[in-house]
């Protein structure tokens, strides 16, 4: 019976090999060859030779045909010494495949000659795991998830919209989450926001909200504002360097501020309200629609404005609109599909119906018109109380 | 008649109503119609924007847009709520 030693000769007297500098050349040359990797994914991982294709050696054979239906293309298959490749190119050879060789010494001999190297991003095995779902939708993967792991999202209040916009993001793995609320969590709060427990009352609402991301996806840093936005913190706050900021916030001063700041830090909004059986979703992406003014360049007086604490809302209705609010940020962050600029969508929970409603932009907008006439903070609440005083 | 989507906001105005029909050729037409029909209206319902098939009549023939019996119409105010602070107040303490 033949040791490894003795196998591993006789495979390499049947198939051919060339060293690294013969290789390289090929490489470089007008028809370059295909160039297998057949290690491990680890080892791949920490280096592989540019122009390489990954294939590990236990999955050569279901995998080859289709990375290489030509079978007359020249293939150079590599290993870390050049063993395991030998066993392929015996292999790929019996596949049918003509021109075969392994490189003799692998990526060992490879970079000692010097040779141009890659490490790729990549997820680590946890991770890997942690969002398989994730990484098997083409629309995602591991590039689409590596992004969403250097993403930053900041979420104006951690209430209603923002308990499952938040959970959903962190689950997701967005990797930086800013959360802004001056609030403590209060018992008529547990009704709908679902990011706080019955343990949390009397707590900042930053403080659970916290605790629960943490716990649920350690790969998210919380980064909590326990303040309210207004026109003196709003630079400090959205100068953070968000990539989409999810408005969930619970007045009109707020709305009107967050838009002024997001139009003029360019940082598009993931618009969500809701009042008793009815929501209003949309994403105001400066540059590419309208903006919260073109919509509404006036605020409503209060009497015809209820808030949710006056009028009241079930409960799963923000479930609802904030989970597609944490939708329409993934996308954003994603660039994929096709995000809700420049339509509304209106949801009745009573009867289940969504409408759309089309946006266009205002050219005579005062902030993201042609030809603004509010370039700085306003007093938002003034603005939103003055006008009908 | 032309079927008209009362937001909750202005229910109270038509006596709870999601839906009420409105005669008339042109939203302003309607909404006339509405207003003397559900006086307590008056006042309230130039704060929501008008959707005629989806589009906002700003960008159409504004009050001037030409309705059918068989058109959406959806009245869409401003909602602020985002169910966060317990007072949820119009104006927030800063």
């Amino acid at each position: 019976m033949a040791g490894y030693r003795e196998l591993l000769q006789r495979v390499k007297a049947e198939i051919d090999e060339i060293d690294a500098q013969t290789a390289r050349e090929l490489l470089d040359g007008r028809e370059p060859p295909l160039l297998v990797d057949v290690r491990r994914r680890d080892e791949w991982d920490e280096g592989h030779i540019p122009a390489a294709i990954h294939i590990p050696r236990g999955s050569l054979e279901s995998r080859i045909e289709r990375a290489a239906p030509d079978r007359e293309r020249p293939i150079v298959v590599y290993c870390s010494a050049g063993e395991r490749s030998a066993f392929a190119a015996r292999t790929l050879g019996e596949l049918g495949y003509e021109d075969v060789s392994s490189l003799a010494g692998g990526f060992t001999d490879w970079k000692r000659n010097g040779f141009p190297t890659q490490v790729d991003r990549s997820l680590d095995r946890e991770r890997r795991t942690r969002y398989s779902r994730h990484l098997l939708i083409p629309e995602v993967g591991e590039e689409g998830q590596l992004r969403l792991l250097e993403s930053s999202v900041l979420l104006v209040g951690a209430g209603g919209l923002g308990s499952p916009a938040s959970l959903y993001l962190a689950a997701a793995g967005v990797g930086r989450l800013g959360i802004v609320d001056a609030d403590v969590v209060d018992e008529s709060n547990l009704q709908r926001q679902v990011v706080h427990r019955t343990g949390d009352l009397g707590t900042p609402k930053v403080d659970s909200a916290r605790a629960a991301i943490e716990a649920l996806n350690p790969d998210v840093d919380v980064v909590t504002f326990r303040e309210r936005l207004t026109s003196e913190n709003a630079d400090r706050i959205l100068g953070q360097g968000w990539d989409v900021i999810v408005d969930g916030a619970d007045n009109f001063p707020t709305r009107y501020l967050v838009n002024d700041a997001s139009v003029w830090h360019d940082v598009p909004v993931v618009h969500g309200s809701i009042y008793r059986f009815e929501g209003q979703v949309t994403v105001f992406k400066p540059g590419d629609g309208p903006c919260y003014r073109c919509l509404f360049p006036q605020p409503p007086p209060p009497e015809l404005a209820p808030s949710c604490a006056e009028g009241g809302v079930l409960g799963v209705l923000p479930g609802v609109i904030g989970s597609l609010q944490a939708n329409e940020a993934l996308k954003l962050l994603l660039g994929i599909g096709k995000p809700l600029v420049g339509r509304l969508l209106l949801f009745d929970a009573l009867t289940t119906t969504f409408d759309e409603m089309m946006l266009r932009q205002n050219p005579s907008c005062p902030v993201c018109g042609e030809d603004p006439t509010i370039t700085e903070y306003v007093d938002y609440v003034e603005f939103c109380a003055g006008v009908h005083a | 008649m032309t079927v008209v989507r009362i937001p909750p906001t202005l229910r109270e105005d038509t006596r709870g109503a999601r839906e009420v029909t409105a005669e008339g050729d042109t939203v302003r037409d309607l909404l006339d119609d509405l207003t003397s029909r559900f006086p307590t209206l008056e006042g309230k319902l130039e704060f929501a924007n008008v959707y005629v098939e989806g589009e906002d009549v700003r960008t159409l023939d504004g009050l001037e847009t030409s309705v059918a019996d068989d058109s959406t119409v959806i009245l869409l105010p401003a909602m602020a709520g985002g169910s966060s602070a317990e007072n949820a107040a119009h104006f927030p303490r800063v």
